[in-house]
């Protein structure tokens, strides 16, 4: 069997990478039910509008810079620098919960400026923008677990990992939730 | 029949191994009972896990349906064995109209997901996949375990939900709101509803772990010479299947968590200012209900592919086997199946004619629903062609692959009719609804799981089941399957309501008492073949006609190559090289040439 799968590694994609593409495809689909719904909504009546906070402006730039630490990571991984990769990988997931910290702000904003997210009073353009971004949130998170996973054998001084795999996916995935996020951002200002 | 053509050196060792230690492990570590039985990684064992869940599920669901049907049947009655059974839900041995509905609810709501979606696409999907591509085992063992768990933990939960005190979810399957986002519309949206939402947050994830695993094997895992077009149908429909289900579950899950919002969060997605008695106005302003139903039917309609492509897939291979004729026209039915797959995302609103949809709108989905009758008529022929001066063997497997075809021609033709926007003005919520769905989706599918079981039972357990009981449960199940639903497009023509409590009520469906009785009645008898069915397959596990060679339906396709009782990995030594597509039947004067064997100098086309 191992002969058979070091055959096919050179030509064919990993199934644990191609699985992930396929996963990809489907967050797409649960943000796009998501966004088409909001769009639904918005053509109805009794529709608030309001400015975004400008913390998502920040925001975004943040996890912008974090898709670079992570690509960087790869890299470094790649050419056995450890010690240049670790601290990369330990500012990516820094710069992620950072993302999720200034995420959390700008509900706060949107609360301080009486708009409501959710209760009675939440009218659903705000709830919308609670529930969107809340899910993103969430993805966000699961990329910072599986950092924190790598993060753990990185500096174990007991695993020997050679297998850039690991890296190679959450970059992918890294780079899907900062993109999913731009989508959102633009959805949010221009489209929605 | 001989099978010694068919088989190589390899297998024929495996046979030899297992006809003395019973089980072989080639590479596998020391197996305990419970990562062989419980947390097994194994696709078989996991196929086994999803199919005798499915089949708890199965006559559950299936009993309630015997229980509202007696409600239905004999309204004037009480049966006092209910009391005993259902207590408050059945006080004085009538059900309760609570109770009926929550009856109609988790059977529509289980027998869809939990039986139909993860006993029929579950077991066949992770049973066949591996084995008919020729991999040792899914792309991610560990993934597909815990698709079956959190299966398990959905199963948990929704049944825990019919123990709450309120009762479960009582709201239809479909589970609109406001019925399932007010906990204050009817006791089954209070706690039974929570539990409902949670269980089927489980179930999509389960779906999900399962259908990218399923799409990540069959792309990257299929052994050498296993090229696309020389795959089973079998694997082309559960890969439709798969791919289905990964794009339309999240569009589900993304409806349930705006549902969540607006019954804790008091969000306004979907509540208006509606009033509801004894509570009062709503507080919430301008949700729309119609809004979930886009989102759920984006995911119901292709759901109901998601239920039906597996058991296509199976009929078309057993068909083809067992008439000893290559299927006809493989690549018309691999087409038709991706023109269902790409149809299915686009005429959800179908299901919504009448919800004050824009007739213009309504007209487009019109079209786009009648369009499915293009690839639906391709199978079709393709299956009656196959059968066409086949030599055929009438297996249990085969009549219900036969039986699959006609419940799908009678119910896909009332589909023709459904489609259109005008007529569904009178059909829609009618018993006309209930029996088209029913036979094309509900037994149609199960016909296909039944064929599927009796087919490769052998390869499962190494044993045959019992071919009498085989054919008495095919043939009271099949024309039990018309005797239920066939009179039921009679009332609805008549414009009976599906859902209703009592029939009996209303001057205009009073006549329709004793044709009521006749369907339970029927039903009754048809639930209890079903039992005979069990009885049959956990009988056959231990009991059974034991399967002496290698390849007991004289089938090219790989699963015949491993050996009887195949271990985790599937093939001993190396796995087989695929020369050929999997059809060659009736071929040069041969009987069948399997996959593996290499196409020789004197063969006609190729």
């Amino acid at each position: 069997m191992e002969a058979i799968v070091k055959a096919s590694e050179s030509k064919r994609i990993h199934p644990q990478k191609f699985t992930l593409w396929v996963a990809m495809g489907s967050i797409i689909m649960m943000f796009a039910g998501l966004t088409s719904a909001y769009i639904v909504k918005k053509n109805q009546s009794s529709w608030l509008e309001f400015d975004l906070p400008v913390v998502f402006g920040y925001s975004t730039a943040v996890i912008l810079i974090s898709s670079i630490t992570i690509h960087l990571a790869a890299k470094s991984f790649k050419a056995r620098e450890m010690a240049r990769y670790r601290t990369l990988i330990t500012v990516t997931a820094v710069l992620g919960l950072l993302f999720m910290g200034m995420q959390v702000m700008g509900f706060i904003d949107l609360e301080a400026r009486n708009i409501a997210l959710t209760g009675a009073k939440s009218n659903s353009a705000a709830s919308f923008l609670l529930v969107i971004t809340g899910l993103h949130m969430l993805h966000v998170l699961g990329g910072v677990i599986a950092i924190l996973v790598i993060f753990i054998k990185a500096y174990s001084s007991r695993i020997k990992n050679y297998s850039s795999l690991p890296i190679d996916m959450i970059g992918t995935y890294w780079h899907f939730v900062d993109i999913l996020w731009v989508y959102l951002f633009i959805f949010y200002n221009w489209i929605g | 029949m001989s099978n010694e053509a068919v088989l190589h050196a390899p297998a024929e060792a495996g046979l030899h191994q297992d006809a003395h230690g019973d089980h072989h492990h080639e590479h596998h570590h020391h197996e305990t009972f419970i990562s062989k039985y419980v947390f097994s990684q194994d696709h078989k064992m996991i196929a086994k896990q999803f199919l005798i869940t499915g089949m708890v599920w199965a006559v559950l669901g299936g009993l309630m349906s015997v229980l509202f049907r007696l409600q239905l049947g004999y309204p004037d009655s009480t049966f006092p064995i209910l009391q005993d059974l259902l207590g408050k839900w059945a006080e004085g041995g009538k059900i309760t109209p609570e109770a009926y509905y929550a009856l109609v609810t988790t059977h529509g709501t289980v027998l869809v997901f939990f039986v139909l979606t993860a006993g029929l696409s579950g077991t066949f999907a992770n049973f066949l996949i591996p084995l008919q591509i020729g991999a040792r085992d899914m792309a991610s063992p560990f993934m597909n375990m815990l698709s079956y768990w959190f299966f398990f933990a959905a199963s948990m939960v929704m049944l825990s939900s019919l123990f709450v005190e309120t009762g479960p979810f009582s709201g239809g399957w479909t589970a609109y709101p406001p019925l399932s986002a007010l906990g204050d519309a009817s006791p089954g949206s209070k706690t039974g509803m929570d539990l409902w939402l949670i269980s089927m947050a489980l179930f999509v994830v389960s779906s999900l772990l399962g259908g990218l695993n399923y799409i990540a094997t069959i792309l990257n895992m299929r052994t050498k010479g296993m090229s696309m077009t020389r795959m089973p149908l079998t694997i082309w429909a559960l890969f439709f299947t798969a791919v289905l289900g990964v794009l339309s579950f999240p569009v589900l899950f993304s409806g349930f968590i705006l549902l969540i919002f607006d019954r804790n969060f008091g969000t306004s997605f979907y509540l208006s200012d509606i009033f509801i008695n004894g509570v009062g106005a709503l507080p919430n302003e301008g949700g729309s209900a119609i809004l979930y139903q886009h989102l759920f039917w984006f995911l119901g309609h292709p759901e109901v592919y998601i239920i039906l492509l597996p058991a296509m897939g199976m009929v078309s291979e057993i068909l083809s086997v067992n008439s000893r004729k290559p299927i006809f026209g493989y690549m018309a039915m691999v087409g038709s199946l991706f023109a269902i797959a790409i149809l299915a995302f686009l005429v959800w609103a179908h299901h919504m004619f009448v919800t004050g949809l824009n007739p213009l709108l309504g007209s487009v989905f019109v079209l786009l629903t009648l369009l499915i009758a293009l690839p639906s008529a391709i199978k079709v022929f393709n299956w009656l062609t196959t059968l066409w001066r086949g030599n055929i063997r009438f297996t249990p497997g085969m009549m219900f692959s036969i039986g699959f075809v006609s419940l799908f021609i009678s119910g896909g033709l009332t589909g023709i009719w459904l489609g259109n926007s005008a007529l569904d003005i009178h059909l829609h919520d009618t018993y006309f609804v209930v029996a088209h769905f029913h036979i094309v989706m509900g037994v149609a599918s199960m016909f296909g799981m039944f064929a599927g079981i009796y087919h490769w039972f052998p390869k499962m357990y190494g044993r045959f089941l019992n071919n009498t009981m085989g054919y008495i449960h095919f043939w009271v199940t099949l024309a039990g399957a018309y005797l239920i639903f066939w009179p039921m497009h009679y009332q609805g023509l008549a414009g009976m309501p599906r859902r209703y409590y009592d029939y009996s009520a209303w001057e205009s469906f009073k006549q329709f008492t004793e044709l009521n009785r006749f369907i339970s009645t029927v039903a009754m008898i048809v639930f209890a073949v079903q039992l005979l069915f069990l009885f049959n397959f956990f009988y056959s596990i231990f009991k059974g006609r034991k399967v002496t060679t290698l390849n007991p339906w004289g089938s090219n396709t790989l699963e015949w190559t491993t050996p009887i009782n195949p271990g985790h990995g599937n093939w001993v030594g190396e796995i087989p090289e695929v020369h050929r597509w999997a059809y060659d039947y009736g071929k040069d004067g041969k009987e069948f040439i399997g996959q593996t064997t290499p196409v020789g100098a004197d063969e006609t086309h190729h």
